[in-house]
C-alpha cells in the first residue's frame, strides 16, 4: 500500500505525461490516492488533510522542472512535503556541559521504552559517552528486571530501588553523577495519556530531575490516536523529541507523520527491530524515501561503515573486481553483514527492490544464513577456493555435511559464480544487470542524477554519483556503456 | 532460493557503495556525506533547533476541535432516507478516527448509500456496525475427554499478553479453576518473572525455564504438570513477534502444534491485540490467524482514547471475533466484549 504509494502515482503519472502540465483534475486524482495512501498507512485524518492542502500548494505554486513527469512532479512535493513534517533535519543531540545529561522516556504501555532505554544507551555507549539507566516502572512486574537483564548484555549500570517512581529517579541521577556517568537514561512505567494521576507522577519525575531531553516513544503501528497520545504527552512533559519504535513491523509508519504534525517536535531516533543495534538516530529525508518505497542507501552506508572492518572491505572489494572472490572470500562478507543488523532491515533500506524482493527479504533470517554458511563450511579448503572441482559426489558429500539438499548445494554454486562474473564485469567498467528490481536501481540513479537540478533525494545523488563514478573503469562512463550493452535495461545518467 | 540472491546483491552493493563513499570522503568536497558523526560540543543546550513550526496551524486545530463533537453532528443528521454527500463525509470521518480502515469505511458507507437510513443516520451506522459483528463470540473452557484444554496467546511485541494471561487467570481460579501457567515467553528478558508474580498473585501453578530455552517444551512440561495434578486449564504464553517473519509465524505453528498434542487440546488461541493499533493490525490477524488458528481477539488497553474499530475490519475480513476487552490494570479490568457497548464507544469518539 503505502509501498507502493511512489509506483502509483508513477502509474498514474504516465497516463498525464503527454499533457506535460498537471491540470486540475489530474491532480485532484493524484492527491486521492495520496489520501487514500496516507489514510492506510495510519496518519492522522487532520494531518492528512493539512498534507494534502500543503502538497496541493507546492504542486501549484511551483514550476514544472522539464526533466519530471508530472507524475514524478507530485512524487517530489509529496517526498519534500514528508521531509517538513517529519522535521526538516536530524536532531543532534547536544550533552549538558555540566554531566549528566538527563534523557528521560515516557508513553504508552507497550509502545517499548524499557528495550528503547536499553538501546538508547548502547547508542550513547557507541557515541562515546558513559551511559546510566535508571529504571522506575515500579509498576508492571519485572519491568525493572527487564531492563537490567537488557542493560547486563551491553555492560550498562542500572539504578532503581523499590521506593517510589520520584525517588528512585532522583536517587539515580544523583548516583549517577556520584559515579561519574556523563548520561542518564530514566525509563518510567506506560501509562494512558488520560490517567491523571500517572501523568501527574510522570510530572513529578521531570520535575525532580528536570532532564534535558524528554521523549516520547510511540509504536509505528499506531492508527489514529497517535495524535491524541502525542499531544496529551506534549501538554504534560513539554517534548524534545519522538522516538519511533517497532519500525520493522510495517514500513508505512503513519503514526510518526501523525505525532510530528501534532506536536512540532522532531522525531529523533528510530527503532527498527529487535537487536540492539536496531537502533540509531531517525533521519527524516531517508524516511521520506522510505515512505515511497524509494530506499534510503545513507542509512545502508552508515550502517555498513559502522560494523565492517574497512581493510577487510577493501581487501575483498579489490579481489571481486579482479575476480578472484572466493566462497572464503564470500563467508567473510556474510559475517560483516550479518553484524550490521537483521538482513530484513537492511534490504528495506534498499532502493529498487521489488515487492517479490521485499516480500522474501522479510523472510531472511539467521537461520537461512546459517544454512549457507552450513554448505560453505562443508567444503574442502581447495573447493572453497576452486568451486569449478565439485562435482556430484563432492556435491553429494557437501549435501549431507550440511544437511542441506544436493539442489541447495548446486543454487549456491550456480548462483556464486554468476554473481562473480557480475562482480568482474563491474571492475571492468561495466553496468551489470541484476535479477529483477536491482536492474532498476541504476535507472532510478539514473533518474536521480538528472532531476539533481531539481533535489532529489540525497540518497539518490549519492547513489547516481556512486554509480558514475564507482566503477574506478577505463570507459570514461559505466553507464554509457552499460546502455549500449545491456540494450537499454540501463539508463545512463545524463550527461551535462 | 532467492535468499542467497538477496545476500549476495547485498554484499555486493554495500561494500560498493561504502567504498565510493570512502573514496569520495577522502577528497573534501562531500559536504553532504562528511557531515554526521562529528564531535559534539559540550554547551548546555535544552532546546532542540528550531525548526519550521507546522503544528498548530490554524487548519489542524479546528479541525481536532471540530472532531470533538463530530457525533454530534451525525446525532443531529436527523433526516430519514438517503443520504446527502456531506452526510456521509461526516459518517466517514468518524469510522476513520476511530481506526476502522479506509476499505471497511468504504464498504459501509456503500451499505448506507443503498439502504439509506429509515431510522436516522446514527441508527444506521450503529446498524452496520453491528451488522459486522455478529461472529460466535463463546469461549471454549472444555476438551475431549482426558484431554487438557490450552488456551494459546499469540500477538506482537508490547501488546499485553503476559498481563492479560495474569488477568484471565485471576478470572479463571475465582470461577473455582485450577490453572496452569506455561511461561512460554522465553525470549523477553524477565517475561517469565512477569507472569510468575501473576501466579503467586492468583495461586496459578506455573512451569517455566530459562531465558532462550525452547517455547514448545515449556509449554509441553506446563501440559505434563496439568494432566499430572488433573487442572483444568492450561493458559499458554509465547513471546511477542512481528507477523511479517516467516520464521517467526513458523515458530509459532509449531508451538501450537506441541500445545496441540498428547494430553493437550487447543480449545482457544487468542491473538491479543492493543487497541492503539492502526490498520497493521489486520495484517496481524491474517498472518496469526495462518500460522495458529486464532480464534478469537483480546481487546487491551480500551481504556485510553483509543477506539480499536480495527477489529470491525477484522471480524469482517477473516471472521475473527473479539472475545475479551482489557480496560485497566487491575485483574478485574477484563472484560467479556459486549457488542453493543464497543459500537457505543466507537461512535463516541
Amino acid at each position: 500500500m503505502f509501498d507502493s504509494l511512489s509506483g502509483r502515482l508513477e502509474r498514474l503519472g504516465a497516463s498525464l505525461r503527454s499533457r506535460g502540465r498537471l491540470s486540475d483534475a489530474d491532480l485532484d486524482e493524484a492527491l486521492a490516492e495520496v489520501r487514500h495512501a496516507l489514510l492506510e498507512a495510519d496518519v492522522e485524518l487532520s494531518v492528512v488533510r493539512a498534507f494534502l492542502d500543503a502538497v496541493a500548494e507546492r504542486v501549484r505554486g511551483e514550476n514544472v522542472a522539464q526533466s519530471l513527469t508530472p507524475g514524478q512532479h507530485v512524487i517530489k512535493a509529496v517526498h519534500d512535503q514528508l521531509v517538513e513534517v517529519l522535521g526538516g533535519s536530524a536532531l543532534k543531540v547536544v550533552y549538558a556541559a555540566k554531566p549528566p545529561t538527563v534523557v528521560l522516556l515516557a508513553g504508552l504501555q507497550g509502545a517499548g521504552k524499557t528495550t528503547t532505554a536499553a538501546k538508547l544507551a548502547a547508542w550513547f555507549k557507541q557515541q562515546g559517552r558513559q551511559p546510566y539507566l535508571v529504571g522506575t516502572d515500579l509498576q508492571r512486574p519485572a519491568a525493572v528486571e527487564q531492563l537490567r537483564v537488557l542493560a547486563a548484555s551491553i555492560g550498562v549500570d542500572v539504578y532503581s530501588d523499590p521506593s517510589d517512581p520520584v525517588s528512585v529517579a532522583r536517587a539515580g541521577v544523583a548516583e549517577a553523577l556520584r559515579l561519574g556517568r556523563d548520561v542518564v537514561i530514566i525509563d518510567t512505567a506506560g501509562r494512558l495519556a488520560i490517567d491523571e494521576a500517572l501523568m501527574a507522577e510522570v510530572r513529578a519525575i521531570s520535575a525532580a530531575t528536570s532532564p534535558h531531553y524528554t521523549f516520547l516513544v510511540i509504536d509505528a503501528v499506531t492508527g489514529q490516536d497517535a495524535v491524541h497520545t502525542a499531544r496529551a504527552f506534549h501538554e504534560s512533559l513539554e517534548l524534545s523529541g519522538i522516538v519511533v519504535t517497532k519500525l520493522d513491523y510495517d514500513a508505512r509508519g503513519g503514526a510518526v507523520l501523525s505525532a510530528r504534525g501534532v506536536v512540532g517536535r522532531p522525531v529523533v531516533f528510530a527503532s527498527t527491530g529487535e537487536k540492539i543495534a536496531d537502533f540509531d538516530l531517525f533521519h527524516p529525508d531517508r524516511m521520506a524515501s522510505r515512505i515511497l518505497g524509494m530506499g534510503d542507501i545513507m542509512s545502508l552506508i552508515e550502517q555498513a561503515e559502522r560494523s565492517m572492518d574497512p581493510e577487510a572491505m577493501a581487501e575483498s572489494a579489490q579481489r571481486m573486481m579482479s575476480g578472484a572472490f572466493t566462497l572464503d572470500d564470500f563467508m567473510a562478507q556474510l559475517n560483516q553483514i550479518r553484524r550490521m543488523g537483521s538482513l530484513g532491515g537492511l534490504m528495506r533500506l534498499m532502493p529498487g527492490m521489488t515487492r517479490d524482493m521485499r516480500e522474501a527479504a522479510k523472510n531472511v533470517d539467521d537461520g537461512q544464513l546459517n544454512k549457507i554458511e552450513a554448505i560453505i563450511r562443508s567444503m574442502t579448503r581447495l573447493e572453497r577456493r576452486d568451486p569449478s572441482i565439485i562435482d556430484g559426489s563432492r556435491r553429494s558429500r557437501i549435501a549431507k555435511g550440511s544437511g542441506s539438499s544436493v539442489t541447495a548445494v548446486n543454487q549456491l554454486l550456480k548462483q556464486f559464480d554468476q554473481m562473480k562474473k557480475m562482480m568482474k564485469q563491474m571492475g571492468g567498467g561495466t553496468m551489470p544487470s541484476l535479477p529483477g528490481g536491482m536492474g532498476k536501481m541504476a535507472q532510478m540513479a539514473a533518474r536521480g542524477a538528472a532531476a539533481r537540478g531539481e533535489s532529489l533525494p540525497a540518497g539518490f545523488e549519492a547513489l547516481a554519483s556512486g554509480m558514475k563514478s564507482g566503477a574506478p573503469a577505463p570507459a570514461p562512463s559505466g553507464g554509457a556503456k552499460g546502455k549500449k550493452k545491456k540494450g537499454g535495461r540501463v539508463t545512463p545518467p545524463k550527461q551535462r | 532460493m532467492i535468499v542467497l540472491w538477496i545476500v549476495l546483491a547485498l554484499v555486493v552493493v554495500v561494500i560498493g557503495l561504502v567504498l565510493v563513499v570512502r573514496s569520495r570522503r577522502r577528497r573534501p568536497a562531500s559536504p553532504v556525506l562528511s557531515a554526521p558523526r562529528v564531535a559534539m560540543p559540550d554547551v548546555l543546550v535544552t532546546q532542540v533547533a528550531p525548526r519550521p513550526e507546522i503544528d498548530d496551524g490554524p487548519g489542524l486545530d479546528r479541525r481536532l476541535a471540530a472532531s470533538r463533537t463530530i457525533f454530534d453532528r451525525v446525532r443531529s443528521i436527523t433526516s430519514v432516507g438517503a443520504l446527502s454527500t456531506e452526510q456521509l463525509d461526516v459518517v466517514e470521518e468518524v469510522l476513520l478516527r476511530s481506526d476502522v480502515g479506509v476499505s471497511t469505511t468504504n464498504a459501509l458507507l456503500e451499505q448506507l448509500r443503498t439502504d439509506g437510513a429509515p431510522a436516522g443516520v446514527a441508527g444506521a451506522i450503529r446498524e452496520a456496525l453491528m451488522s459486522s459483528l455478529t461472529a460466535d463470540r463463546s469461549v471454549r473452557t472444555r476438551a475431549d475427554e482426558g484431554r487438557v484444554p490450552v488456551w494459546l496467546f499469540v500477538g506482537v511485541n508490547g501488546v499485553g499478553k503476559t498481563t492479560t494471561i495474569g488477568k484471565l487467570a485471576w478470572h479463571e481460579t475465582q470461577a473455582g479453576r485450577s490453572v496452569v501457567l506455561a511461561a512460554g515467553d522465553t525470549f523477553r528478558a524477565a517475561a517469565a518473572d512477569q507472569l510468575q508474580l501473576w501466579a503467586d498473585r492468583t495461586g496459578a501453578d506455573i512451569v517455566r525455564a530459562a531465558e532462550g530455552a525452547d517455547p514448545g517444551s515449556v509449554i509441553h512440561d506446563a501440559l505434563g504438570r496439568a494432566q499430572a495434578r488433573h487442572a483444568d486449564l492450561v493458559l499458554a504464553d509465547t513471546a511477542g513477534r512481528r507477523a511479517n517473519s516467516t520464521n517467526l509465524l513458523d515458530e509459532l505453528a509449531k508451538i501450537r502444534r506441541v500445545a496441540d498434542r498428547g494430553p493437550g487440546q487447543v480449545v482457544e488461541t487468542f491473538m491479543v491485540l492493543d487497541a492503539t493499533t492502526g490498520q497493521n493490525a489486520l495484517s496481524q490477524a491474517r498472518e496469526f490467524l495462518a500460522a495458529a488458528e486464532v480464534t478469537g481477539i483480546v481487546l487491551t488497553k480500551l481504556d485510553g482514547t483509543a477506539r480499536g474499530g480495527i477489529v470491525v475490519a477484522i471480524e469482517r475480513e477473516l471472521g475473527i471475533p473479539v472475545k475479551f476487552v482489557g480496560v485497566g490494570e487491575r485483574a478485574k479490568d477484563l472484560l467479556v466484549f459486549d457488542p453493543t457497548a464497543f459500537v457505543d464507544s466507537l461512535l463516541s469518539a
